[in-house]
């Protein structure tokens, strides 16, 4: 008596979603079955894996990241060493150095930044915030202007500035509107049914639900996903359709795990395996949760990650 | 899964005679379904009905459990698919593999490293708890069994992976006191597996090609009697043993299936051997999905403390968050004249916090505010770390009366908190830290 298993396919599915334009242009989503449980029913889009640089300067990255991007001065240079290293599908900006308290950067400045980097790669762009939600404002909203006709993905719009980043990057350049939410299921909603309501298409919309480092939290990180895949599969609610995505490497690249020195803790030995794991633990566990992209930033994971979802898939 | 009030009623034995105290049968079989009474309360029920409803009711999942003593562990007997539904009950546990077709200095060397990694987060020990020690045909049963004495030396539970029968029951004559776990019953040796395992009393570990194989492989075992087995997901791919993991468990769980209904070992060890970040990766996948034991080629820090630490978070009650005593914590000695640095009642936040202090050498009063167990940031967005509930907490626990030192470290984090709490609590002088405790060590020194 061979084994017999139930389906777990559903009659709704995971919007689709494409990032980018041309032959690199990435599409996230479509799948009516639960993360890689391919057993039910195929799944067509693989989850996505982007490579993430910032324009904050180099002093501020772990040593290991500085290694990866010897000989580069400028973001660009950056951006274009990012861009050809293995298993990198996007590639994602964040605008760090805008933080009023920290560089504190015009968004002239910055904006500019982006059109270079823009100009020198071809591969589907995330642009991310510098977190400060007035700054990211107008920051996103210009870099939506700047990069009209490529299809980015602006990371993100938040409860507190939805308005202005849904307006310019949803409405006026029709690029994809992410939304920001802290970790909560009805959070993640009530900001989607806000950008749908100030008429972003809720099929240009990925969501970040927020994440945190393996070991910090992470219980909460799944509990949301699941029941959102939930409620997005089974109970066929669209307003929680929307892809997710997550942006892993700004949340391991700040833990003690990932960044004491090996003279600080000798037992633990090497800190860039230790942030290696770190990244690629915490992405392994986003995506089995529901991630349908992840945002890392050193090479090896991306190589490891990319491995492990196309095993999976 | 619980049976329906009709299901009972069926078995009952209709006499509504009244004497469990309900009116009708029909009315105690709703009772008993609703677990309000006990069906022991009608003496009328027969013993072939009382089984049947109690192998209706069992648990989807077995409860196995393997090793001795403090090495003892529980594994599976997990009731839902997703953690916001209950609570999973039993941790994944992690092997490290050893196996007889390695030289001798590869094995002292992989058992060496094995105590190596062994620390405390937040109150739980993390180590590897297992060894996984590998037969191989083409080395002798007397290595063999060497090395399972050499293994059983660290005091782990030792998984015996051995699909010879007389090479496994050599193994087990010197180690079967332990509980190991015979991992090796195929369907072409199962029933001599099975007879090994029986007469030494210990768990057998069922393996399939697929998913199908291994069902009829567990079947079959059952029929001769055995419950008492753990399954291997599939090792041809990382795609198949991802449906093992999750296809059984679902089935026990959802279907009912009781011949899915086992705890699971997944060999990522054998699904990537020599990649090292591909097993970081998959012990990452199958701790969250469903494996009850992983076995990896190693376990040094950079592998353990994310997937402990994963573990931990993924196994703790949604229902209670995990918290410490508000209050003084002296930490390196410190007294009433030591800087005090203040943050929140989360565990982990205590636990990372003063695992800092503590390495910086420096004498300090950690003092710990009722945030209802919240992280910094969560707290204080959630209106539960402010400045007012900063300075209300310094007057209920009459700090000012215990400590004469007037410097107080606020979480960099929080930076926003120092003009007010400068406001509300004349006389102390309010520093911003860092951002990450990590930065303690640095910080503490250089201010001293
Ligand atoms: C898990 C989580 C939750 C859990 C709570 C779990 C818990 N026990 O705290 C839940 C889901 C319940 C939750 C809820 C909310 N959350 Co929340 N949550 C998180 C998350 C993902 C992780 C928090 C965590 O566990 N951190 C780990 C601990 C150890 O960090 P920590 O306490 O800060 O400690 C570190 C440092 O501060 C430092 N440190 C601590 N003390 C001290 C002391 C000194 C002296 C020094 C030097 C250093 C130091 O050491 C630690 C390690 O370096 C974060 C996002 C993130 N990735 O950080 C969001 C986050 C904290 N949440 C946020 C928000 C907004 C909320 C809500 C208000 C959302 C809402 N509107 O409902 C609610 C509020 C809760 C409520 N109403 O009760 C925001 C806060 C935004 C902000 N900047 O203010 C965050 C940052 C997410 C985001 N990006 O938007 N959350
Ligand atoms: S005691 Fe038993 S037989 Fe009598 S009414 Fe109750 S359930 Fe029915």
């Amino acid at each position: 008596m061979p084994f017999t298993a139930k389906s777990g396919k559903f009659n709704a599915s995971i919007n689709t979603l494409t990032i980018g334009t041309g032959d690199k242009a990435i599409t996230l989503g479509g799948e009516n079955v639960l993360p890689f449980y391919t057993f039910d029913a195929p799944i067509e889009n693989a989850p996505k894996v982007g490579i993430e640089i910032t324009d904050g300067g180099m002093e501020n990255e772990p040593e290991c990241i500085q290694k990866c991007y010897e000989g580069c001065t400028t973001v660009v240079d950056m951006a274009k060493a990012a861009a050809a290293m293995e298993g990198v599908e996007f590639l994602s900006l964040r605008l760090e150095g805008g933080d009023p308290n920290g560089l504190n950067k015009s968004t002239e400045e910055l904006v500019q930044i982006v059109k270079d980097v823009a100009a020198a790669v071809d591969l589907p762009l995330v642009v991310c915030g510098c977190k400060n939600v007035e700054k990211d404002a107008e920051l996103l909203s210009k870099a939506a202007e700047a990069l009209d006709g490529r299809n980015a993905l602006l990371l993100a719009a938040k409860e507190e500035n939805y308005k202005t980043v849904g307006a310019a990057a949803g409405l006026a350049y029709k690029q994809v509107v992410g939304a920001e939410s802290s970790v909560d299921i009805n959070l993640a909603k009530q900001l989607n049914v806000l950008l749908s309501q100030l008429g972003v298409n809720g099929q240009s919309i990925a969501m970040n639900i927020g994440t945190a480092s393996a070991g910090y939290g992470f219980e909460y990180v799944i509990s949301t996903m699941d029941r959102i895949k939930a409620a997005a599969l089974s109970q066929n609610d669209a307003t929680l359709q929307m892809p997710i995505i997550t942006p892993v490497a700004s949340e391991v690249w700040g833990v003690k795990e990932a960044v004491a020195s090996e003279a600080d803790m000798p037992e633990w030995g090497p800190a860039e395996e230790r942030g290696i794991d770190m990244e690629i633990e915490t992405a392994a566990a986003d995506l089995v949760s529901g991630s349908n992209a992840v945002i890392l930033r050193h090479p090896a994971s991306v190589v490891t990650i990319s491995k492990l979802i196309k095993e999976l898939v | 899964m619980a049976l329906k009030g009709l299901d009972i009623f069926k078995l009952s034995p209709k006499k509504n005679c009244k004497e469990c105290g309900s009116p009708t049968c029909m009315a105690f079989s709703m009772k008993v379904a609703q677990g309000a009474v006990s069906i022991d309360a009608c003496p009328y029920f027969s013993e072939d009905a009382k089984a049947a409803m109690s192998e209706a009711t069992a648990p989807p999942m077995k409860t196995i459990k393997v090793g001795t003593g403090e090495s003892e562990y529980t594994l599976g007997g997990e009731t839902v698919l997703f953690r916001h539904e209950k609570t999973f009950v039993s941790k994944t546990r992690y092997a490290v593999a050893v196996c007889s077709c390695m030289d001798d200095a590869e094995i002292d060397a992989k058992l060496a490293a094995i105590p190596a990694v062994d620390y405390d987060r937040i109150s739980e020990r993390m180590f590897v708890e297992m060894i996984y020690v590998n037969y191989s045909a083409d080395a002798s049963t007397e290595k063999y069994v060497e090395l399972v004495k050499k293994a059983a030396g660290l005091n782990r539970v030792l998984i015996l992976g051995c699909e010879d029968p007389e090479a496994a029951k050599a193994a087990l004559a010197v180690c079967k006191d332990s509980k190991p776990v015979l991992n090796g019953a195929t369907p072409a040796n199962y029933e001599a597996m099975n007879a090994v395992a029986a007469e030494a009393g210990v768990v057998l570990g069922v393996i399939g090609a697929n998913n199908d194989e291994l069902f009829d492989n567990v079947a079959a075992l059952e029929k001769l009697g055995n419950k008492n087995m753990l399954i291997n997901a599939c090792t041809d791919s990382v795609k198949s043993a991802f449906a093992t993991a999750v296809q059984f468990r679902k089935a026990a769980i959802k279907d009912s299936n009781r011949t899915c209904g086992y705890p699971s070992i997944v060999n990522v060890a054998k699904l990537a051997k020599g990649d090292a970040h591909m097993q970081a990766a998959l012990a990452s996948v199958f701790t969250m999905k469903y494996g009850s034991i992983v076995v990896m080629e190693q376990m040094g820090y950079a592998e353990a403390l994310p997937l402990y630490g994963m573990r931990q978070n993924l196994f703790t009650d949604p229902q209670k968050p995990m918290k410490v005593e508000p209050g003084i914590y002296p930490i390196n000695g410190g007294d009433e004249n030591s800087i005090c640095l203040t943050t929140v009642d989360f565990a982990l936040t205590y636990f990372v916090v003063s695992g800092e202090l503590e390495r910086s050498g420096v004498p300090c009063n950690l003092i710990i505010n009722d945030a209802g167990g919240l992280s910094v940031l969560t707290s204080w967005a959630a209106g539960k770390f402010s400045s007012s509930s900063i300075a209300k907490f310094f007057q209920e626990q009459e700090i000012e009366g215990k400590i004469k030192c007037r410097k107080l470290c606020i979480p960099g984090k929080v930076a926003v908190l120092k003009g007010e709490l400068e406001a509300k609590m004349p006389g102390w002088e309010i520093i911003v830290a860092p951002r990450e405790a990590v930065q303690l060590v640095k910080f503490l020194k250089d201010m001293q």
